[in-house]
């Protein structure tokens, strides 16, 4: 009986520096990456939902927080940016990969399309309702 | 007679299918919200109130929450088993989420039916 006893050494390539990423796995990896930032700022996005929706004085909190600035710039509500970015392209691949579950889009072409405009999508979603609600 | 090697704690299947539900419970609380917030007669604290305020707000909004939760569940304790390998870390973090989580859903609870 043949065994497979040989082990080739095979080529590993993991330096993230010199990956290169397909756009689908950039996508993806902004997929973690945002759900990761969402996880960890949950605390403080349920702390100001309870202090929009609080006593007066947690309401005069909830303004003197959103209102905060370093230096000139609104450090809060950059922060709360940043996350509506995260929320809405966990949002735009998240779809992305429901489709693809039910095997839509799965051919090379539309999957790169379709990471594209995940990307274009929820980058100008962000600056719109960034604009809106500022 | 047929020896199985038994792999896994088969939770897999449900959690996929779990990630997937809670994401469209949460995908279509987002457009209703949106919608809502749209339609609110002033942009003010009260208006605010008002709309957090009516009974199907806060059921959906608490289904929104344990949507949430669930869903951050399963994909912190993905990125968890992908990155930490020691078997007591990884257990430590597994529990710190999930108590976190918890704790989260009785806060929003609260905020929500103390208006």
């Amino acid at each position: 009986m043949a065994e497979a006893t040989v082990k080739k050494e095979r080529p590993k390539h993991l330096n993230l520096m010199q990956i290169r990423l397909p756009l689908p796995g950039f996508v993806s990896i902004l997929h973690r990456v945002s759900g990761v930032g969402l996880f960890l700022s949950l605390a403080g996005l349920i702390w100001l939902l309870g202090a929009s929706l609080g006593t007066p004085e947690q309401l005069e909190c909830y303004r003197a927080t959103m209102a905060f600035s370093v230096l000139g710039l609104p450090v809060v509500k950059l922060f709360l940016l940043g996350l509506l970015w995260a929320y809405l392209h966990h949002f735009c691949a998240g779809i992305r990969f429901l489709l693809l579950d039910m095997h839509i889009g799965i051919e090379l072409t539309p999957a790169r399309a379709s990471a594209v405009a995940v990307l274009l999508v929820s980058l100008s979603l962000t600056a719109l309702l960034g604009v809106l609600t500022w | 007679m047929v020896k199985r090697l038994v792999v896994g704690a088969h939770y897999g299947f449900r959690d996929w299918l779990a990630q997937r539900v809670t994401a469209v419970v949460m995908a279509v609380y987002t457009v209703y919200m949106f919608v809502c917030v749209l339609n609110l007669p002033a942009y003010d604290n009260a208006a605010w109130r008002g709309l957090m305020s009516g009974g199907f707000a806060k059921f959906a909004t608490f289904l929104f929450a344990l949507a949430l939760f669930y869903h951050a569940w399963v994909g912190v304790r993905d990125i968890w088993m992908d990155y930490v390998k020691p078997i007591s870390v990884r257990l430590t973090l597994h529990v710190i989420t999930l108590l976190a989580l918890i704790g989260y859903a009785g806060w929003v609870a609260q905020i929500l039916w103390r208006l």
